[in-house]
C-alpha cells in the first residue's frame, strides 16, 4: 500500500473533468437552494437535455457543435420554465416532487426503444465534440507527477471545465451581490414577506430556477464534451443526490461551496476507491470480506457516512457560517 | 358566604375594589391618550355616527360586499366599509371574526369569493399582493416575518422600490445599480435611527429580539414608501413599555400623512390611539365609530365580552 500513490490519484479525482462537471452542477443548485431556497431535486435532468441537446444536434441532425451547445443550453431553459410556471406558486415541496419525477421521466423517454432514431436509446449518442478536439493545442503526453497526471485530452477538457466554472462562479458571485440577489436571499427567507413588501415573488423565483436550470445545462454540455458520450442511464437519480452531496459538503448560500464541494467530493471518492483497492490487493482485507467488485459501493457508503457527520458536526458545510446556521432554528 | 368570618369577606371586598379601581385607572389612562391625540382629520370624521358601512367624507380604501368562505364557514361577508384617508382606524373583533381574512384578502394575500374595493381611487380587486404593496399599501404581519439571514441592513434596503439593480441583466453591471445604493442606505439608516435599530444595522436580523424584529418590520414597511399601512397585531406579545414605543411610530406615520389600519385586542390600545374602530364578529362588520361610542356601544361589548347573565339589560 503506497500512501503517496493513494494521495496523488485522489488529487488527481479533485480536479478531473468529472469535477468540473459536477461543481458547475452544483453551482447552479447553490443558486436554487443556496440562495432562493427552492427544493430542486432534479438537477441530474438539466444536464440530460443540455447533454443530449448539443448530441442530437450534431449526431442526429448533423448541425455544428456550436449551435449543439446553444440548443444545449435552450433545453435546459424550456426544461425549466416547464417545471416553474406550474409549480412555483404552489408551496415549496411541489417544485420538489415534480423536479425529481420530471427528471426519472426524460431519462426513460431518451432511453426508450421509440426514441432511437434520435437519441440512440439505450446505447446513447458517440463522438459530436470532434471539433472540440481538433483545436486542442496541448501537445500529446502525459502531464503531472505519478498518479497525479493526465493526458493532453484531459488537460484540453479540464481548462474549458474549471475556465467555466470560474466565468459561472464569477456571474452568481455579482448576482447575489446585487438587489436581485438580495431578493432572492429574502424570497429564501419568507416568501410572504418580500410580496408585501412589493416584489414580484412569482418572476424572481423564476429566474433563480431558469438561471440554476441553463448552468446544470452548461453541467450536461460539459460532461458530453468531455466524454463524446452520452448514454441515458449515466444520467441517474442518484448525480442528484451526490450534487446535494457536493453542495452541503462546501457551504450551500456560498458562492465557492460547490466548488470546495467538488473537489472534496471526488478526492474522498477516489481516495476510498483507491486505499480499498490497494488493501484488498496487499491481503490487508481478506477476499472473503470484500470483492473487488464491492469495492465501487462501498466507497459511495463511506461517502455517505462522512456526509453525515459533517452534517451533525459541521451542517453548515465547509464553507458556511455556523452563526448564520443557528439562526435559521430560532 | 355568610359562614365565612367577616374579615376575610371584606379582603375579598376589597381586593374586588382593587381590581374595579386598576380598571378605571386604565380607563382614565386612555382616556387621557385621546385627548392627548391631535386628530388631523378630527372635523372630518366629527359628527358621524357609528352605523356600520357609513360613508366617510375622504375614503382611501372603500370596499363592497366583499366575502371569504372557507368550505361552509364565511369567513368574510362585509358589506360596505369605508377607511378615512390619513387616519388611524382600529379593526377590532373577537378571535374568529374574520379580521386578518379580511386583511388578507384586501392586501392580495387570500383571494375573495365575491367583492370589489377600490384603493385610492383605483379599482383594486383581485390584484396581486406585491402590485398591491406598488400601489402604496403595505402589510405587517401578525408573526413578525424578519429575514432572519439578512441583515437589518439589507433587510431595509430590500424594501426599496424601483431598484435598477433588480433586473437581472444590470446586476451582472454593478455601475448600473451601486449609485443608486448609497441613497438607499442613507433613508435606511435615516428610518433604523428613527425606530432605534441603527446600532443592529449589521446585525443579522434574526439576531433581533422579539420586540426589535416588530420594530423592524414596521421600519421596513415604510422603506417601501406606502400611502396606507397596514398592521395586523403589531402589539401582540410585546411588553408594555415597547407597546408605547410602538404606539408612538403609530401616530408618527399618520401625522406624516399615511393612512393607519390595524388589528388589535388589547383595548385600552384601541380606545388610546384610534380616530375610529371598526368592530367585527362572525365575518361582519357589526359597529364602527368613534372610540368613544365603540367603549358604550351595547352590540360590541356583547360580541366581544359576551353577555353577562348579572348584568342590567342582559338578554336570558
Amino acid at each position: 500500500m503506497d500512501i503517496i500513490d493513494i494521495l496523488l490519484s485522489a488529487l488527481r479525482g479533485a480536479f478531473a473533468p468529472e469535477a468540473a462537471v459536477y461543481a458547475l452542477a452544483a453551482i447552479g443548485l447553490n443558486v436554487h437552494f443556496g440562495y432562493t431556497g427552492l427544493l430542486n431535486f432534479g438537477q441530474v435532468g438539466f444536464m440530460l437535455v443540455g447533454a443530449y441537446g448539443l448530441a442530437i444536434s450534431v449526431s442526429t441532425f448533423g448541425w455544428p457543435m456550436w449551435v449543439g451547445v446553444l440548443v444545449g443550453l435552450l433545453c435546459a431553459a424550456v426544461l425549466a420554465l416547464l417545471l416553474g410556471l406550474p409549480t412555483l406558486r404552489l408551496r415549496g415541496d411541489y417544485l420538489a416532487i415534480v423536479t425529481i419525477a420530471a427528471a426519472e421521466i426524460m431519462r426513460l423517454v431518451y432511453r426508450a426503444e421509440f426514441a432511437n432514431d434520435v437519441t440512440g436509446s439505450v446505447y446513447g449518442l458517440q463522438q459530436f465534440a470532434n471539433p472540440f478536439f481538433e483545436l486542442n493545442p496541448i501537445p500529446t503526453g502525459s502531464y503531472g507527477v505519478g498518479r497525479f497526471s493526465y493526458s493532453e485530452r484531459d488537460l484540453w477538457v479540464m481548462l474549458l471545465g474549471w475556465t467555466l466554472v470560474a466565468v459561472v462562479a464569477l456571474m452568481v458571485y455579482l448576482l447575489v451581490h446585487s438587489p436581485w440577489g438580495r431578493v432572492l436571499k429574502g424570497i429564501r427567507e419568507d416568501e410572504d414577506a418580500v410580496r408585501a413588501l412589493g416584489k414580484n415573488v412569482f418572476g424572481f423565483k423564476i429566474q433563480s430556477l431558469l438561471i440554476g436550470g441553463v448552468i446544470g445545462g452548461l453541467a450536461g454540455v460539459m460532461f458530453a464534451i468531455g466524454f463524446q458520450s452520452v448514454q441515458p442511464d449515466t444520467f441517474n437519480p442518484e448525480i442528484t443526490f451526490f450534487l446535494w452531496t457536493v453542495l452541503l459538503m462546501g457551504g450551500a448560500g456560498r458562492v465557492l461551496g460547490p466548488i470546495v464541494g467538488a473537489w472534496m467530493f471526488w478526492f474522498l471518492l477516489v481516495l476510498m476507491d483507491t486505499s480499498l483497492r490497494q488493501a484488498l490487493s496487499a491481503g490487508y482485507i481478506s477476499d472473503s470480506i470484500l470483492s473487488p467488485s464491492d469495492i465501487g459501493p462501498l466507497r459511495f457508503a463511506v461517502v455517505g457516512l462522512l456526509l453525515m457527520l459533517i452534517m451533525i458536526y459541521r451542517p453548515q458545510g465547509v464553507l458556511g457560517s455556523r452563526r448564520e446556521m443557528l439562526l435559521r432554528d430560532r | 358566604m355568610t359562614d365565612e368570618p367577616k374579615d376575610v369577606q371584606g379582603a375579598a371586598d376589597e381586593r374586588a375594589e382593587l381590581g374595579d379601581s386598576e380598571i378605571v385607572e386604565a380607563r382614565q389612562l386612555a382616556e387621557e391618550a385621546v385627548e392627548e391625540t391631535v386628530l388631523p382629520d378630527e372635523s372630518a370624521l366629527a359628527g358621524l355616527t357609528g352605523t356600520p358601512g357609513i360613508a366617510k367624507p375622504d375614503p382611501i380604501l372603500v370596499a363592497d360586499g366583499v366575502s371569504r368562505a372557507f368550505g361552509g364557514l364565511k369567513a368574510v361577508d362585509v358589506g360596505h366599509l369605508e377607511v378615512q384617508r390619513g387616519t388611524i382606524t382600529s379593526l377590532i373583533g373577537p378571535n374568529g371574526a374574520g379580521k386578518t381574512t379580511l386583511f388578507n384578502v384586501l392586501t392580495g394575500f387570500d383571494r375573495a369569493d365575491s367583492g370589489t374595493w377600490s384603493f385610492d381611487g383605483r379599482p383594486a380587486a383581485g390584484l396581486a399582493a406585491h402590485k398591491m404593496a406598488r400601489r402604496g399599501m403595505v402589510r405587517t404581519f401578525q408573526l413578525t416575518k424578519a429575514l432572519t439571514r439578512l441583515t437589518v441592513l439589507e433587510n431595509m434596503k430590500l424594501a426599496a422600490v424601483g431598484q435598477r439593480g433588480e433586473n437581472f441583466f444590470n446586476a451582472l453591471v454593478p455601475p448600473l445599480w451601486r449609485p443608486q445604493e448609497g441613497g438607499l442606505e442613507k433613508r435606511a439608516l435615516e428610518l433604523l435611527d428613527r425606530f432605534k435599530l441603527a446600532h443592529m444595522r449589521d446585525s443579522f436580523a434574526g439576531e433581533l429580539s422579539g420586540g426589535q424584529r416588530k420594530l423592524l418590520e414596521m421600519a421596513r414597511a415604510l422603506m417601501v414608501g406606502p400611502s396606507m399601512v397596514m398592521l395586523d397585531e403589531p402589539m401582540a406579545g410585546v411588553n408594555p413599555a415597547l407597546t408605547q414605543s410602538l404606539l408612538g411610530h403609530v401616530r408618527a406615520l399618520r401625522d406624516e400623512g399615511m393612512t393607519v389600519l390595524f388589528v388589535e385586542h388589547d383595548m385600552d390600545v384601541v380606545m388610546g390611539i384610534s380616530d375610529w374602530v371598526v368592530c367585527m364578529a362572525q365575518g361582519q362588520v357589526i359597529a364602527e365609530g368613534p372610540p368613544e361610542q365603540i367603549r358604550s356601544n351595547r352590540t360590541v361589548i356583547d360580541a366581544y365580552l359576551g353577555t353577562r347573565y348579572d348584568e342590567p339589560g342582559a338578554k336570558e
